[in-house]
């Protein structure tokens, strides 16, 4: 029988085949090589490009180098979201490998933050996990930890030690046993068909009359439009780390199993592919 | 922890249960009586009835009250006749009870009252202190009163034989009258109140209840021999008292409190063990002279009590020593009475309200408790009948709108019509109900008798949710969940509706206007809307500080199915959510992963170092905990593959070095609290032999926590081990209760190459447990110390594993009660008798079993942090050699054996005291109520289960010593459904069921029994047949494999049963094999298992922190090796896992006697290095792929060198057939034995011959067959031997393999493995 700890493995070990090309209007010495990698779909994309940088840039002269920015079909990729949500989010219905170009110049300034080193990916992270549990736990937990647990936490993304990292994360998937569950649900919504970056509200896994709140009650409270009516044909994919859960799974499991490793559910509706 | 019950009287009369589990009062279903007043206990409840009559209720149980009669017929030899009954005139009736004084004819033995039945007709017993007698059970002796012997001898001039019957009780689940103590020729005096108690004062008889009543003329009556086994006691006896009394309450311990008619309070005082009823009465004054105490009730340390001005008074100090108590508190509310449960939790009745209130917060620290909170539970049948409150929702949703509009008015009963009916009673409401109430809908919604009143869509919406009972989609116009609750009192109380008489209310109204409803009472919940109650008793209701009640808050009618559904045994791991998880994310991977996996990874691995700062028990002398550095790295090899090492860095002379572990070596890594230190050990194959595991302890419970949990990850992802225990695992429990889990590995099942037992790897399981046992099918049972029964969820982890070892579901809290003794000891002096003061030389007056360390009854601690006291110190009367009425033992000195009378040579005493202590911890574990269990044993594989729906037979031997057969156990229900008790002549202390349900027990006065003709058909068998024990010992424990028999003297010894064959089970005869074991498994393929302790009682060897080695063990072949038991092995400190503790200090102290250098007796892994004289731990007997045969003795301690031709462990029945008559050696002898080479099926010609001492099948084990072994598949992995001329005339209908002649024709099969077979001569 499977455990559900399982999914935390297969969630952490989720890659993503990417194919890594040169945007055709680079100026380069020599003709670039596409460049392909396994990326984990829970790390970030500039926390893990280094070596297609170093791969690009050893064809570019120095001075064509600025801060490096990636785009998938015209879309610059923001990497402050993970890269599974990435890509769940724009390319999911796509082929494998996943085509991501590769920029040097024109930093779209308006769509991309900029990622001057690594301590900014960490600083986002760990705001993301922060507010997270606030969200959780009043922060209690959070606060109470050490620095070096949470330099665990992030090292443990960083150099993709799934026990490195759950070694602390469990605490902070924990709530009191006379609970049902989190306070508040961690999570954030994303449509690519709305121009809003993504919903986020307040949301609790449990209903006031005990009940344990679903994947679809969240739905219905937050974003109606995303699930089908009843009857009616289901134009919307619910998509989460490449799969579709159930409605009917309870939000406080997936909290649990299927967060990031920021702590945030990060829900991609896309609309259902047509074939 | 299984639900228990409150008892509660309404003001009609009619008595309610409310479970603890439960949220709704259920009527006890008598239809007959009504009820004054009740009080209960655990398994039973008392009450006076309306008739003023005194009734008992005997919950049922599965396991039946039953009393053994018995009557001896004497006889005299005569010259003549020989043996007859005529006997001198001097002599005893020819019919007498035991002492001959009294006649008893067996006709002239009636049962007691009609509540009793005879269970058989008289019989012959032919057992005779634990052994069988010749035919007929006569014993003989030389006169009347003598000793008697089983044998016949030239001087037997008189004999005798005991007939025994059993009666059992029968009025079980229903009011059993008492007969009345009224002399007919004085006035009646009924009974005005009645309190039931004592159950705690003594264990023995079982079950001792004191009854208690007082008449209306004020006397204080006291019911004789009440017991579990005697649930109606025998008489009344009449107790003097200086005053009228008018109230009486008796706690489960030495408290007995009465009312007087002049308000003050009787105490009774010296009640104890031996004097139940108590000598003599103290008054206590009432807390103000103007308002006297009118009612009281007391607990086991604590009284409560009401003054007839309705004030609740508390009672300050009361406890045994002083029952009187010290003075009275002012408690805050207005109470009609109030009652005390277990655990000192009260009751009451409310003042204004006549609501059950639950004074919450009541702990040991804190009796008082904190608050009143009223139980707004609802009656069963305020529900709808249909057993569905969805419906009823659904209903109360439809009808709303008539509810308010129909202006009818309804009796103030609030019972259904249908309860009515059954109860007719002056309650009978008065107002007919108009048929368009809305309560009539609702009922016929479910009886159907006025269909043509409900409205179409209102059935509709509600039977669908009857039968789904889940949270359906009941149609709800416009009114929120939240509104529910209303809606559904609404429906409970059309008198409100009058007011609201105008039809068509808008819906949305309806949470407003409910709050008019009750008609001017300050409470939603008002007198109307619930049941007024008279009485309640919590004396068979444990509420714990922990447990959660459903009592207070009305539910929203859908949860209830959902909750108890969740409670459920099996893992709720069926979800269609979840199982759609997993396969969506197994399909992910394929889909992103499958084709890329040349692709380079974007993050390498790399090392990963976790340090810190631990302590380490050093190795050298002197032994001390040493300031260390710890650091932890972590590594991945190119194939994946991480492995870990573990680095403690030291100092020694300014010097720094370090020792490391590679994690993969490490077999066991275990926690080990004390009293100071949060300590843990890592053993390793060297550190075993060695004993002198790697000892570790953190500053903090939390930092211990962390450490154990990376390392336990460690040490599992080296091992490649992870998830819930293979169905072959191998359980053990070490001595402290602790559980660990070994994964057979396939090197252990090479015959060429046994993995040494010290190199399993054993990863821990959360929970505590004395005894665990498990099957192939995966079912695990476990035993807690305090009898408690617990069934394995399938979940791992809990407890002290935690982080990613642990499961996150099917982990549960758990929790053990174990007592700690002491001892007080005594010596004679000839001027002050027995005294504390011994001699200089002798041990401490307060000492443990051993007199060397002292122990008192101040300073002895629970044994770790985790265990908490939860009683006081008491005189332990049940230990080993009997005592006197105060407990004490004599002998002539110390350490001798002591006898529990006093003699002329007895120059010293001594009494065990003992105190529970209780520990919480959590793991994969359920309870399986509410029988307590002493021993338990499934069995090993069961050939039906699988296909033809059998159960998976389980048989225990309960704390009482019956002997019980679970019914309904499965793979999807490890639990089973119910007891079968199996009846017996004598209290059994161990069971076991092996192969083809062989069941042997043990009974407590040492005799064997096998029990016959158990089947899946007949799980129970028909009878037992006794066993004569080896000679001169007394069996303790008994365990049975495939075709095996072992079992275990009281003095370690170890016996095999000798000439075991399919025809004759019983076999002939107990060979020794071993002494010095503790405790014996015998596994499925006939492997044996014992600890690698030694003596447990002899040898306390406590190391720093209490260490001590997972024992075992092994042998052979654990692949589908699965039964094993192993048990607590050494040591006195037992700790296990549980609650946070506060952290301690640093400072240690090594215990006195762990520097004595006694470890080598006690501690240790056995492996198998160590030679037969040290004990034995690895016992191969059948050993993988091949049948090796050999009788036990023959046998050299690794199965190596010829084995024999098998006897009778050897000769198991085929899949069915047994008894298949097999008479080796005589005829030749075809082999058969599985193998794992599969799908080869080349049945050719004739076998090879092979001797029949040669070790047979070598060729097998390396695996090249010779020319002409057929192979085919068989479903089990297990050894056959049969004879060829068997073979000849069986047909093996189960797997449609038939044998003709000596070829063998292969049919095709499900089964999975194969089978070879090659042919001796």
């Amino acid at each position: 029988m499977t455990d559900d700890k399982d999914v935390l493995r297969d969630v952490w070990f989720g890659r993503i085949p990417t194919c890594f090309t040169l945007y055709q209007d680079e100026i380069t010495e020599r003709e670039a090589e596409p460049y392909y990698l396994l990326l984990p779909r829970v790390s970030y994309l500039t926390l893990v490009t280094d070596k297609v940088k170093k791969h690009f840039q050893k064809v570019m002269r120095q001075e064509d180098i600025s801060e490096i920015w990636f785009e998938y079909e015209g879309t610059p990729l923001k990497w402050h979201y993970p890269i599974g949500l990435l890509f769940d989010l724009l390319a999911s219905s796509s082929a494998l490998p996943w085509n991501i170009t590769v920029h040097f110049k024109g930093f779209p300034e308006k769509d991309l933050l900029h990622c001057p080193s690594k301590d900014a990916i960490e600083a986002h992270f760990m705001s993301c996990v922060k507010e997270a549990d606030a969200l959780k736990h009043k922060s209690q937990i959070i606060n109470e930890m050490q620095k070096k647990d949470h330099k665990q936490l992030w090292m443990g993304l960083h150099n993709d030690r799934f026990d490195q990292f759950w070694a602390i994360n469990r605490k902070l998937m924990e709530y009191p046993a006379e609970e049902n569950g989190f306070r508040y649900i961690p999570f954030r919504i994303y449509q690519t068909t709305t121009e809003r970056p993504f919903i986020q509200k307040l949301f609790r896994p449990v209903s006031t009359d005990g009940q344990l709140h679903t994947l679809g009650d969240l739905l219905k409270e937050v974003c109606p439009s995303a699930v089908a009516p009843e009857d009616g044909e289901k134009k919307n994919q619910v998509m989460i780390h490449g799969i579709e859960p159930m409605l009917e799974t309870p939000l406080q499991w997936l909290s649990e199993h299927l967060s990031y490793p920021d702590n945030f559910l990060h829900i991609s509706i896309i609309p259902q592919p047509t074939d | 922890m299984p639900s228990s019950v409150l008892w509660a009287v309404d003001l009609f009369g009619r008595v309610y249960t409310l479970s603890t589990a439960g949220q709704y009062w259920e009527l006890c279903r008598d239809t007959q009586l009504e009820f004054k007043r009740v009080s209960a206990a655990m398994h039973c409840c008392w009450g006076i009835a309306c008739d003023n009559q005194v009734y008992v209720y005997v919950c049922a149980s599965d396991v039946p009250i039953r009393r053994q009669e018995e009557a001896y017929e004497n006889q005299r030899w005569n010259p003549v006749g020989g043996f007859c009954e005529k006997l001198l005139p001097s002599d005893r009736w020819p019919w007498s009870d035991v002492s001959g004084l009294q006649h008893r004819p067996l006709d002239g033995v009636a049962l007691p009252s009609p509540h009793w039945e005879w269970e058989s007709d008289w019989y012959v017993d032919e057992n005779f202190g634990g052994e069988p007698t010749e035919k007929g059970g006569w014993t003989y002796a030389m006169d009347f009163p003598a000793t008697y012997t089983r044998d016949k001898k030239w001087n037997s001039c008189v004999r005798r034989r005991r007939w025994i019957r059993y009666r059992r009780y029968k009025s079980r689940d229903t009011w059993a009258k008492i007969p009345s103590k009224d002399d007919p020729k004085e006035l009646p005096d009924p009974f005005n109140d009645l309190s039931v108690g004592g159950w705690e004062i003594t264990d023995e008889p079982v079950g001792h209840l004191s009854l208690w009543a007082v008449s209306l003329q004020g006397k204080v009556w006291y019911r004789e021999e009440v017991s579990h086994p005697n649930p109606e006691g025998s008489s009344w006896s009449l107790v003097d008292t200086p005053g009228e009394a008018v109230q009486i309450s008796c706690g489960p311990h030495d408290l007995l409190w009465v009312t007087l008619w002049e308000g003050q309070a009787l105490v009774r005082e010296g009640i104890n063990r031996n004097n139940p009823k108590g000598s003599s009465w103290s008054v206590v004054e009432p807390p103000t002279s103007e308002n006297g105490i009118m009612h009281v009730s007391v607990g086991v340390g604590v009284v409560w009590a009401i003054t007839k001005d309705r004030k609740v008074w508390f009672r300050r100090g009361v406890n045994s020593h002083n029952p009187c108590g010290t003075s009275w508190i002012e408690m805050v509310g207005e109470m009609m009475m109030v009652n005390v449960g277990l655990n000192d939790q009260v009751w009451g009745i409310g003042c204004e309200d006549r609501a059950v209130y639950f004074r919450q917060g009541v702990t040991p620290s804190e009796l008082s408790g904190k608050t009143w909170k009223a139980i707004v539970a609802s009656r069963e049948c305020d529900r709808s009948h249909s057993g569905s409150s969805s419906s009823l929702l659904s209903a109360g949703c439809f009808f709303g709108d008539e509810v308010r509009g129909s202006g009818e008015s309804c009796a103030p009963s609030d019972t259904d019509a249908s309860s009515e009916a059954e109860r007719p009673g002056p309650d009978q409401p008065v107002a007919p109900e108009p048929l368009d109430s809305p309560r009539n809908p609702k009922s016929s919604s479910a009886s159907g008798p006025s269909p043509g009143k409900i409205p179409e869509h209102a059935t509709e919406g509600a039977n669908p949710a009857n039968q789904t009972l889940g949270p359906e989609p009941h149609p709800i116009p416009a009114s929120t969940p939240a509104e529910l609750p209303w809606t559904n009192i609404d429906l409970k109380d059309p008198r409100k509706a009058p007011s609201h008489s105008s039809a068509g209310f808008p819906e949305t109204t309806g949470l407003s206007e409910l709050g008019l409803l009750p008609l001017g009472l300050e409470e939603p919940y008002g007198a109307d809307d619930h049941p007024l109650w008279a009485w309640v008793s919590g004396g068979g209701c444990t509420v714990e500080a922990h447990t959660v009640l459903k009592w207070f808050t009305v539910q929203s009618g859908l949860s209830p199915s959902v909750q108890t559904l969740s409670l459920s045994i099996t893992p709720a791991q069926t979800a269609a959510w979840r199982k759609q998880i997993f396969q969506q994310l197994t399909e992910r991977t394929k889909r992103e992963l499958e084709n890329f996996r040349h692709y380079e990874q974007a993050v390498e691995q790399s090392v990963w170092v976790k340090t810190g700062t631990l302590q380490w028990w050093c190795d050298w002398k002197p032994h001390k905990w040493v300031d260390v550095r710890v650091a932890l790295e972590q590594f991945t090899g190119h194939d994946g593959a991480r492995d870990s090492i573990l680095f403690i860095y030291y100092m020694v002379h300014e010097e720094k070095k370090y020792l490391h572990i590679f994690l993969n070596e490490v077999t066991a890594l275990v926690p080990v609290l004390n009293e100071t230190k949060h300590a843990f050990a890592l053993y390793t194959p060297d550190r075993t032999r060695q004993r002198w595991p790697v000892r570790l302890a953190a500053a903090t419970e939390q930092d211990m926590n962390d450490w154990l949990a990376l390392l336990n990850l460690s040490c599992c992802e080296s091992q490649r081990v992870h998830g819930r225990p293979s169905p072959q695992a191998i359980w053990s429990i070490t001595c402290k209760g602790d559980i660990f889990v070994s994964e057979p590995s396939p090197d252990l099942e090479a015959p060429e190459h046994l993995l040494p037992c010290d190199q399993m790897f054993w990863r821990q399981v959360g929970g505590h447990l004395r005894v665990v046992e498990a099957s192939a099918q995966g079912v695990v049972w476990g035993i807690g110390y305090d009898g408690t029964a617990w069934v394995h969820t399938g979940g791992y982890g809990g407890g002290h594993v935690q982080g990613l070892v642990s499961s996150s579901s099917n982990i549960y809290p758990q929790s053990d009660v174990k007592s700690v003794h002491i001892y007080e000891n005594q010596r004679w002096n000839p001027v002050t008798g027995y005294t504390s003061r011994g001699l200089p030389t002798d041990r401490y007056m307060w000492s443990d079993a051993t007199g060397l360390q002292e122990c008192t009854k101040a300073g002895t601690k629970p044994p770790s942090l985790q265990w908490t006291w939860v009683s006081d110190w008491s005189v332990d009367f049940s230990v080993p050699g009997g005592t006197d009425q105060d407990g004490w033992q004599y002998a002539s000195d110390f350490p001798s054996s002591y006898h529990g009378y006093k003699t002329m040579r007895d120059f010293v005493r001594r009494r065990c005291w003992a105190r529970k202590c209780k520990l919480v911890t959590s793991g994969p574990w359920l309870e399986v109520a509410p029988i307590p269990l002493r021993d338990v044993s499934i069995i090993p594989e069961s050939p039906g289960a699988n296909g033809s729906g059998h159960s998976i037979a389980l048989w225990a031997a309960s704390d009482r010593g019956e002997v019980l057969c679970r019914l309904g156990v499965s793979e999807l229900n490890p639990a089973g459904s119910s007891w079968l008790h199996v009846g017996t002549d004598q209290p059994f202390a161990s069971v076991s069921i092996g192969g083809c349900y062989q069941v042997w027990a043990v009974a407590r006065d040492g005799s064997a029994f096998y029990r016959g003709s158990v089947s899946p058909s007949q799980p129970a068998g028909d009878c037992w047949y006794h066993i004569p024990s080896p000679p001169k010992q007394r069996l303790k424990q008994v365990s049975v494999g495939q075709t095996s028999v072992y079992a275990m003297d009281e003095n370690g010894n170890l016996w095999y049963r000798q000439g075991v064959t399919p025809s004759y089970p019983q076999g002939s005869s107990w060979e020794h094999v071993s002494n010095n074991v503790l405790r014996v498994s015998v596994g499925p393929l006939d492997q044996v298992w014992v600890p690698g302790g030694r003596r447990a009682d002899v040898c306390s060897w406590v190391g720093p922190g209490g260490l001590w080695v997972p024992t075992l063990v092994t042998c052979g072949h654990p692949h589908g090796a699965t039964k094993r038991v192993c048990v607590p092995g050494l040591g006195h400190r037992r700790q296990s896992p549980g609650e946070p503790q506060s952290e301690q200090g640093n400072c240690v102290s090594p215990n006195r006697r762990a520097a004595a250098g006694t470890q080598g007796a006690g501690l240790g892994l056995r492996h198998r290095g160590e030679q037969a004289d040290r004990g034995w731990l690895c016992r191969p007997r059948l050993c993988g792929h091949t049948v090796r045969a050999r009788a036990p003795q023959a046998a050299t301690w690794h199965g190596v060198g010829p084995g024999r031709v098998p006897r009778g462990p050897l000769s198991t029945r085929l899949l069915e057939g047994w008894p298949l008559p097999l008479d080796p050696p005589a005829s030749p002898v075809m082999w058969l034995s599985p193998s794992r080479e599969a799908g080869i099926t080349s049945p050719s010609g004739p076998m090879p011959p092979e001797p029949p001492g040669a070790r047979p099948s070598r060729w097998l084990t390396s695996r090249t067959p010779p020319a002409g072994p057929c192979r085919w598949p068989v479903p089990h992995r297990r050894p056959w031997a049969l004879s060829a001329a068997e073979a000849a005339s069986l047909t093996w209908k189960q797997t449609g393999v038939q044998f003709e002649g000596s070829a063998l024709v292969r049919e095709p099969c499900p089964a999975v493995s194969h089978m070879v077979l090659t042919c001796g001569p």
